[in-house]
């Protein structure tokens, strides 16, 4: 059956302008570009910023993997995938390592990425400085003049608080010593997988029209004080289906009465982890 | 001070025939002025005379329609209205502090008391916490309020804290000179006069130039070396402080200094 649609949704124009934005974006690592974001037919907050960069760097030969906190199968996941399928007719995986692009809205896969692969993030705010100053005349002469003391506030504010830096997701980052930028709901414990990453890192935000990227081999250094350092997340226990200890847990409760187990976000890399161990 | 010594000959800051209009309304015209370092210059007149907007073009809140601003600052003398906005945005972060009538606008007020002191040494490049964390306590106990509180938001603050907490944001980072606009308008009078001893103390120890524009000539009286008075944006009288409010020589500057109430 011929494709009802354009491929991919977007007409071949707005795809040009969108791959415009993207080029420059690549760049100048970390930095916003401002584009003419389409009306996708999701909801803003769905991933409209990076069903965007994914409609206009796919190709008829792509493999897709979708992801939504880490999981191929919730429905946010399943309804990209399907939207694809539908307006591209590509080929869709699960597998982190088969897939050309990978479109995800909260983690960055375990699975360590490779030369040729393309992330797409789905970002809320892009604008790392909006809890420090609202005004975006002023976010946007902070970031051309390099003024980024004062994001190192909100840091404080948590050490002040909790005794500790309690950012756990969305932790802001310095790319190639220069733009500081939102990573963007991925958990901090993912900042580290964007430090010279062999693969092209897109970040698109729908609602706010900005498209920013890293690079591949681009320095990403997550902000930090000299006597408070950059942190990971540690759990006490290993995934309680693979064994995993070395990978991001979601605490999941299992009954009313607070029994509660940890399980690998990632669920390809719990699948193929826990297939290792019990051939 | 040292600072006194290097820089005898110039001024700290320079106003030249500064002008600015809103369209056709008049804010300010051809203002000329200079600040000595130590000194206090007060900037009198009623609401409307231009006061404030005289001092957001010093302060390069808003663009000057004319004329310069001449600031003698690390790096020699600039013209904050001309030269390079980067530099113009560095030399007013580090050198110079500006508090705001409204304690709201001045303070982050979603940021607590010691983050607020500390984003100006952050913005500077400080990045050890215990030692931001230290300047903010003792800069709380210098504008006396009780250093227990740093970890709470600025809105819980009295408005007489809330305008010290202001002070004390602004001179973490010892700058040369301090801009007020109406720093003591809004508090009654009993804070009023804290406020002011606290200025006052700071000053001196400091050696702090400072611009205040102000209604209130009780408080130019107390803190300004030299007052300058101002009416539908320009200036119409200047001297010492005690010279202008004792023996004022304008019409409307004995106005001004006769329609003060007297208890």
């Amino acid at each position: 059956m011929p494709l009802a649609y354009n491929f991919a949704y977007l007409d071949e124009q707005s795809k040009k302008m969108i791959r415009r934005a993207i080029l420059k974006a690549l760049a100048i690592p970390g930095f916003q570009v401002p584009f003419g974001g389409r009306e996708m037919p999701l909801p803003y907050g769905w991933g409209t910023g990076g069903i965007q960069l994914t409609a206009s760097v796919i190709g008829p030969d792509d493999r897709l993997k979708v992801i939504d906190q880490g999981s191929d199968d919730t429905v946010n996941a399943i309804s990209i995938k399907a939207f694809f399928k539908k307006t591209a007719g590509i080929a869709i995986t699960e597998e982190t390592r088969a897939a050309t692009i990978i479109q995800t809205r909260h983690r960055i896969p375990e699975t360590p990425l490779q030369k040729g692969q393309i992330m797409v993030f789905q970002v809320p705010i892009p604008e790392p400085l909006q809890f420090i100053e609202p005004k975006k005349s002023q976010t946007v002469k902070m970031h051309g003049f390099e003024e980024y003391g004062s994001m190192h506030v909100k840091l404080y504010e948590d050490i002040a608080k909790f005794g500790r830096i309690a950012t756990a997701f969305d932790y802001p980052v310095q790319v190639h010593q220069r733009y500081i930028m939102s990573p963007s709901p991925i958990p901090k414990y993912d900042n580290p997988k964007l430090h010279q990453s062999p693969a092209i890192h897109l970040f698109g935000a729908g609602r706010e029209k900005r498209i920013y990227a890293v690079p591949p081999f681009t320095d990403v250094v997550s902000l930090d004080f000299e006597d408070y350092p950059f942190e990971l997340e540690q759990w006490d226990g290993a995934c309680a289906v693979c064994g995993s200890q070395n990978s991001f847990l979601d605490e999941i409760i299992t009954d009313d009465k607070g029994t509660r187990v940890f399980i690998c976000s990632d669920t390809e890399y719990c699948r193929n982890n826990a297939g290792k161990s019990n051939p | 001070m040292s600072r006194v010594q290097e820089n005898d000959s110039l001024p700290l800051l320079e106003v030249r025939h500064l002008s600015k209009f809103f369209g056709k309304q008049l804010g300010c015209h051809d203002i000329s002025f200079a600040v000595s370092p130590g000194e206090v210059i007060g900037v009198v007149g009623e609401s409307g005379s231009g006061k404030s907007t005289l001092l957001n073009c010093i302060a390069g809140r808003i663009q000057s329609s004319n004329g310069a601003v001449l600031f003698n600052s690390s790096v020699g003398m600039l013209d904050l209205c001309r030269c390079d906005e980067a530099l113009v945005r560095r030399i007013i972060r580090t050198q110079t502090g500006y508090v705001t009538q409204n304690a709201s606008k001045g303070l982050k007020m979603h940021i607590s008391a010691g983050g607020n002191i500390g984003e100006k040494l952050m913005a500077n490049g400080m990045r050890n916490y215990r030692q931001i964390r230290e300047q903010a306590l003792a800069w709380l106990a210098k504008v006396e309020i009780d250093p227990g509180r740093i970890d709470d938001l600025p809105s819980t603050f009295s408005g007489g804290m809330q305008q010290r907490l202001q002070i004390a944001a602004n001179l973490v980072n010892a700058p040369k000179i301090m801009l007020m606009d109406e720093p003591t308008s809004g508090l009654d009078v009993s804070v009023q006069a804290r406020l002011i001893d606290v200025l006052r103390k700071l000053v001196s120890g400091l050696n702090l130039s400072m611009i205040l524009v102000t209604h209130d000539l009780a408080v130019a009286r107390l803190l300004c070396h030299r007052l300058y008075v101002m009416k539908q944006g320009k200036i119409v009288e200047s001297g010492l402080s005690d010279q202008i409010l004792d023996d004022p020589r304008q019409p409307y500057t004995q106005l001004l200094v006769s329609s003060v109430l007297k208890p």
